[in-house]
């Protein structure tokens, strides 16, 4: 167990170093001198040089790496010129948001995704089975900003019920009290999520179902929903916890269409309002802590399957 | 041990139309045969089919102006002259359509082909090659994976323009990791069986294996993985253009059309919103669709062999 812990470790941090390689090349070739951006176009080019200067852009390449690396390891993300605050500021303003969307979605999708691909693995090719499989099929083949487009169209704007925007409030506990404001941003997000974990939760509990354990089991003369809770629901959970591992980014740039949409003030939101200011400092430093949290969801995924599932240990 | 020699027997003589397995020609035969019976998937093909003539044929057959705007008519609901009213420019919106979906399906299909070809190679190369190189490959695979790409094409297309060609290239250049990971764990399933070995031990190449031997076989996962690529393809377009940094005016694709989408929503334009984007949909689902009955075909393949 610790051999294995060790190799991800060691992986991961391989993994960490690697993005932030590419975010700096990112970085530095799409805004190598900020002294042009911050000065403003008419700018002599000796003020733009004086700058650069100033704040070390015009030392090589691998002197300005190891100083960005420097920096990353205290914590400093970079400063944004455009906003003239360190991006640290900004982030911390707008990620409980962000993570108040995307963790509370993740949750409702887990509770409804799970039971709904037992079920449908128990009752397969019934009608329900069909009926479910086709409707998640359409809900995952919508783009989310079209299911978004949808949400807004019906429920808030023709129908009244929510209102068309996220919770504006500046304080975290109003925004995450304010259900009904954020109830469709969650809604589209869970939408999404589980139409993508339930045909992967269906197809792993139906190949769990098809395992002799089960066999077994039934043969034994347990009753079938002793068969499905002590056998099927702990294996069908196994891939579960991939998949979570595996979505976490996408929580991050799923975030990204919705937040857009309903004007919700997170990470997503800022890094599109970023990009068109070409702010490029902020941006990339949120594509750093996308990778970052991508790297840290998969090895706590990794570790959780390996806790619950022995043979990977072995491997 | 009765029980095992029926079950070998079956294993041997059965097919789904009950005669003999004769040779590899009855292999695509099969394969035909079991696609055809999922009827989604036909239901797939003819969506797929229906929305390459409406969109690239369609223009013949049904003239609009896409090119004078005409502002007196613009915002029109639909009604005489324009089936699907017009647009803010006051361009008919089923031409827009019809020109819309020439881009998303012509990015869609080269995207997912870049993406395609770059993956298998390198998935091919990891996994035939193994040791450092493979590690190598598999760790750079794990980095760009682990950044999330919506952001980065965001960027790149925010700073280098966007054109048809840039944008599959733009797609297609991080959409390959998966193809990889897919080719390299078919590679090291084939890599072990007896005619890789047979071609090695005749002394084979070992560009030759790869090229007449492992890719060939690893076709079929790539052929699934490229149905799903393209379905990936014409989704992220949508975002991409919805968030403002797809194809730049007065090219114009579905996600494009529906970037002012929410105020035309609020001024009750309707038309302008739940067409295109139904339109979005059922492509997508429609290569979904194939793409999920292709691979229950190759794993039945796989599993009867």
């Amino acid at each position: 167990m610790t051999a294995y812990l060790v190799r991800r470790v060691v992986a991961s941090i391989v993994v960490v170093f690697g993005i932030a390689l590419l975010t700096f090349i990112l970085l530095h070739a799409v805004s190598p001198s900020p002294g042009r951006v911050v000065l403003g176009d008419r700018a002599s080019p000796a003020a733009v040089n004086a700058f650069n200067r100033l704040h070390g852009y015009d030392r090589s390449i691998w002197n300005q790496f190891f100083s960005y690396i420097g920096q990353l390891f205290h914590g400093n993300l970079g400063y944004s010129y455009k906003l003239n605050q360190s991006v640290n500021t900004l982030l911390a303003e707008n990620m409980a948001r962000s993570a108040w969307l995307s963790g509370a979605s993740l949750f409702l999708s887990i509770v409804i995704a799970v039971p709904l691909g037992i079920f449908q693995a128990i009752k397969r090719n019934s009608v329900a089975d069909q009926l479910l499989t086709t409707a998640t099929f359409t809900t995952y083949s919508i783009p989310q900003n079209f299911l978004g487009l949808i949400a807004i169209g019906v429920f808030a704007l023709d129908l009244g019920w929510f209102p068309a925007e996220a919770s504006q409030s500046e304080s975290i506990v109003t925004y995450i009290s304010d259900i009904r404001a954020n109830f469709l941003p969650i809604m589209v997000l869970t939408l999404t999520a589980v139409a993508g974990y339930s045909r992967y939760m269906r197809s792993s509990a139906l190949d769990a179902l098809a395992q002799d354990y089960i066999r077994l089991a039934r043969a034994k003369g347990l009753p079938e929903w002793a068969v499905l809770r002590r056998h099927l629901v702990r294996n069908a959970s196994l891939s579960m916890i991939t998949l979570i591992g595996i979505s976490i980014p996408a929580l991050l740039g799923g975030n990204l269409i919705v937040e857009n949409l309903f004007n919700s003030h997170g990470l997503g939101l800022l890094f599109i309002n970023e990009l068109n200011n070409e702010d490029y400092p902020t941006v990339i430093a949120l594509v750093l802590i996308g990778g970052v949290l991508t790297v840290i969801g998969n090895f706590v995924a990794d570790i959780a399957l390996s806790m619950a599932d022995p043979r990977i240990r072995i491997a | 041990m009765t029980n095992i020699g029926e079950h070998s027997e079956e294993l041997l003589l059965s097919s789904p139309e009950g005669g003999q397995i004769q040779g590899p020609r009855a292999g695509w035969r099969l394969a035909l045969s079991s696609f055809v019976e999922n009827k989604l998937a036909v239901v797939g093909v003819v969506i797929i089919i229906f929305f390459l003539a409406f969109c690239f044929l369609g223009p013949f057959v049904y003239h609009s102006n896409q090119i004078q705007t005409n502002l007196i008519a613009a915002y029109q609901s639909p009604g005489k002259g324009h089936p699907l009213g017009t647009d803010a420019n006051g361009f008919d919106e089923l031409g827009r359509i019809m020109k819309g979906g020439q881009a998303a399906i012509e990015i869609g299909l080269f995207s997912s082909l870049v993406a395609t070809v770059i993956g298998t190679l390198v998935g091919a190369v990891a996994g035939l090659l193994g040791g450092i190189i493979d590690a190598a490959l598999m760790r750079f695979v794990d980095v760009l994976l682990s950044i999330p790409l919506l952001f980065v094409i965001l960027i790149v297309s925010a700073h280098y323009g966007a054109t048809v060609v840039r944008l599959s290239l733009i797609i297609g250049a991080f959409s390959w990791l998966v193809s990889a990971r897919l080719v390299r764990g078919e590679v090291l399933t084939l890599r072990v069986r007896d005619f890789v070995l047979a071609a090695r031990t005749m002394g084979a190449s070992r560009s030759r294996l790869i090229y007449r031997h492992l890719i060939p076989n690893a076709l079929g996962v790539v052929i699934v993985n490229i149905t799903f690529q393209v379905a990936d393809s014409i989704n992220f377009l949508a975002i991409l253009g919805f968030l403002g940094f797809g194809l730049n005016y007065p090219q114009v694709d579905w996600g494009d059309m529906l970037s002012d989408a929410l105020s035309s929503l609020q001024d009750g334009y309707w038309w302008l919103v739940y067409p295109v984007g139904i339109c979005l949909v059922l492509v997508v689902m429609a290569f979904n669709f194939i793409g999920d009955a292709l691979r229950d075909t190759v794993d039945v393949r796989m599993r009867r062999r």
